[in-house]
């Protein structure tokens, strides 16, 4: 709807002046004080394209220098979008590992995640539609985010504060043709995530997520080596976790309860517990679900719910084990009505591949 | 002029069509973009959203209606969000005269938000109460410092007004109806609930403290001066919450919490039990939660009028049944279940006295001690004995 607008800040007020009856002035006014923090001078950078990520053609997203790409392991679920992630590094900087939390990066730095869909997943020759590229910036005063909207043409992408609605539909892998109206955060959702005891944080960037080995290189030792992360002294790779790539599970029936349980938690970690954890947004339900909880009813076996109103769908427990039908846990992730599905933002569709991850683990409990 | 006519109501539905998804957005971005000491206003007139308008991380800013009926964001079409509107992280914010309905989930959800007033607001779901509307209305949850003051809360399937896990909180001049609660205080110390109606909701008004959350003991908690009358409505709660036990019929009702004194109501007509003052044992839910005390203490109940007439408790919830049971139409208005905590008990059997459970001087406050304790709720021996609760705080 709004993705071709090039000064996107000034668009409410523009059309609404057109548009929004003369009651409605006061308001406009008091708007009008607001929008001059947006300067491109003083406030954030109105174009994907005013910063120094990318060389060449923009939506070909090929990093400059400073510049340098990461994977995880167990990637959070967004309506099937694609990413591509990279890390901006002032001249010079590094980043430091952290064994639990997300690493430490210098003010300056930039996590920049890029989300797309192919046009058909099974030919990517044919190209991709990227959709907004999220920012988050290292300042003195801590970390910031900003949401940058791409063009229809993937020309450039805009800041955009407030959030888009996005139609779009793609050809899946296996040949289905899908589709979804897709939603950009507003600033404030940022941290309806990204909280840790009120505080903004990254998510991805933990040993955990980044302990990942492709091609025979390890992405934590490669950085190590190039000088961009900092380890600690008697660091050993072996000794540090990893999430499980739940990806790797093709069919969760025939899977070994070892690879099936790592795969759920993994899961579980990725999508859940960056609020379900005892410093997030969902501390206030007493369920949590990253990978090192060992307590099954905070976990969710046999917990009643606490606030979850409909959301239980009239179900006793977060997790009945053997019964995937009777578990809140379930069921909310296969919702997709807004009052009861989960995570509650970021998606609104269901994740099929996860839920069936799920679905087996919880069978087999 | 016929032609005219058309161009101008054209011109009209155009407006109104797309004018909404711009000012959802103007609303929005205003919020994010608010700064310290900022007012926020909200136009007059019904405003459509499709999306949780949220305020996070921001100190001292108003969001401020045109007037209770005057401006209502209604999110009947919401497509993104749980709540309608949210505010986290923040501190000194006013919410004030407006309406608010028929959120996806709760209509307006305040986390971690020192300082915190609600004022004027109508926060309702439309329609027959049902257990598809969101749970809670006005929900402040991890806060301090709320204030609560001539608000309404009406169709939540959980409770209209919910406090939790919360310190320093007043609710005051509200009206609570066709709730499942009408107004709950959960694992929150420090409030006060006075001159409120709670009326036609399953139960009155609620002070719970439950196992397996962060904030773990409320407590200090006083209740006066309301007007709890006719809380018969059907329990529309969805299965799995707690409150879907709180029979309909309710008054007022303690469970597992500490220092609760609830004096100078007026409490009418709740047909199964006037007030209940139980351990969290009584709704068999196992507790796994090791540092939870689920024994009410140090209760004082004071100077209540209670309505007089026959009463029929429900037979839908299992505790209604019992009372019917075991009372017929003539259930007493203060119902204890006597499900004591060990250490709690002097060597003569009776309770310590920080511990106790008092009552005093209330108009008609029939009582009685169903002790379901030890022998299970249908054989406990009834004592309407009020000498060991002759005490007070």
């Amino acid at each position: 709807m709004t993705a071709n607008n090039k000064f996107h800040f000034e668009y409410p007020c523009k059309r609404a002046l057109s548009l929004i009856p003369m009651g409605m002035l006061g308001l406009l006014i008091a708007l009008g004080s607001g929008f001059s923090y947006t300067h491109p001078s003083t406030g954030p950078k109105l174009k994907l394209s005013d910063y120094p990520f990318f060389i060449g053609t923009l939506s070909a997203l090929s990093p400059a220098p400073n510049v340098f790409e990461y994977e995880v392991n167990a990637p959070l679920f967004s309506d099937y979008a694609e990413k591509k992630r990279f890390i901006y590094l002032p001249e010079g900087k590094q980043f430091s590992w952290q064994p639990a939390r997300a690493f430490d990066f210098p003010t300056g730095a930039v996590i920049i995640k890029n989300f797309y869909y192919w046009n058909d997943a099974a030919r990517p020759e044919k190209g991709r539609r990227i959709l907004e590229t999220r920012l988050l910036l290292k300042e003195d005063s801590g970390w910031k985010a900003l949401e940058y909207v791409w063009d229809d043409a993937q020309s450039d992408a805009f800041l955009d504060v407030a959030g888009a609605h996005l139609p779009v539909s793609w050809q899946a892998a296996n040949g289905k043709k899908m589709s979804v109206e897709y939603v950009t955060p507003n600033l404030n959702q940022c941290k309806g995530c990204h909280s840790y005891d009120g505080q903004f944080e990254p998510i991805g960037i933990t040993a955990r997520q980044l302990n990942r080995t492709e091609n025979g290189e390890n992405q934590l030792l490669k950085w190590n080596q190039s000088g961009r992360l900092q380890l600690p002294e008697g660091f050993d790779i072996n000794a540090i976790p990893a999430l499980f790539d739940y990806r790797s599970i093709q069919n969760p029936e025939k899977e070994t309860s070892e690879n099936l349980n790592m795969a759920a938690r993994g899961y579980l970690d990725a999508n859940c517990a960056h609020c379900h954890n005892p410093h997030g947004p969902a501390s206030t339900s007493g369920m949590f679900l990253g990978v090192d909880e060992v307590n099954m009813e905070r976990l969710g076996v046999g917990k009643p719910p606490v606030a979850a109103g409909r959301g239980s769908g009239n179900r006793k427990y977060g997790i009945v084990p053997g019964k995937p039908g009777e578990s809140i846990l379930y069921f909310r992730m296969e919702s997709d009505d807004p009052g009861i599905r989960m995570p509650e933002l970021g998606r609104q569709l269901a994740h099929q591949e996860g839920l069936e991850i799920i679905k087996n683990w919880i069978r087999r409990m | 002029m016929k032609k005219h006519l058309w161009a101008i109501i054209l011109g009209f539905l155009t407006t109104t069509l797309s004018a909404q998804p711009a000012l959802e957005k103007q609303i929005q971005t205003q919020l994010i973009l608010a700064e310290d000491g900022d007012t926020i206003r909200l136009p007059e007139g019904k405003i459509t959203l499709s999306n949780t308008l949220s305020l996070d991380a921001k100190k001292n800013i108003t969001i401020r209606g045109a007037g209770q009926e005057k401006t209502i964001l209604s999110f009947k079409n919401q497509t993104q969000g749980a709540e309608g509107m949210k505010v986290t992280n923040a501190q000194n914010i006013v919410l004030e005269n407006f309406t608010i309905e028929d959120a996806k989930g709760d209509i307006i959800k305040t986390q971690m938000v020192q300082g915190l007033t609600f004022q004027n607001i109508t926060a309702r779901w439309t329609g027959k109460p049902k257990a598809s509307n969101g749970s809670y209305a006005l929900y402040p949850v991890q806060c301090q410092n709320v204030r609560i003051e001539r608000c309404t809360a009406i169709g939540a399937s959980d409770a209209g007004i919910y406090v939790g896990q919360s310190d320093s909180v007043w609710v005051t001049r509200c009206m609570a109806k066709n709730n499942v609660a009408g107004i709950e205080i959960e694992n929150t110390t420090n409030a006060w609930v006075w001159k409120n109606q709670a009326f036609d909701n399953t139960g009155g008004v609620l002070v719970f403290d439950l196992p397996g959350l962060p904030k773990k003991r409320g407590g200090h908690v006083k209740v006066y001066d309301n007007l709890i009358t006719r809380n018969n409505y059907r329990n529309f709660a969805p299965k799995g919450n707690i409150v879907g036990e709180v029979p309909p019929g309710t008054g007022v009702m303690i469970l597992a919490t500490n220092d609760v004194e609830v004096y100078n109501n007026k409490i009418w007509d709740n047909k199964t039990i006037s007030t209940a003052i139980v351990s969290y044992y009584i709704t068999e839910i196992p507790i796994k939660d090791k540092d939870y005390i689920p024994y009410p203490s140090a209760i004082f109940i004071h100077d209540n009028i209670y309505s007089t007439g026959k009463r029929m408790p429900t037979w839908k919830n299992k505790l209604g049944f019992i009372f019917w049971w075991k009372f017929g139409k003539k259930v007493p208005h203060i119902i204890y279940d006597g499900i004591q905590n060990p250490d709690w008990l002097n060597a003569d059997g009776t309770v310590k006295s920080p511990y106790r459970i008092c009552l005093r001087d209330n108009v008609n406050g029939s009582f009685a001690n169903i002790h379901a304790d030890k022998i299970g709720l249908f054989k406990g021996k009834i004592s309407r004995d009020t000498q060991p609760h002759n005490c007070e705080f």
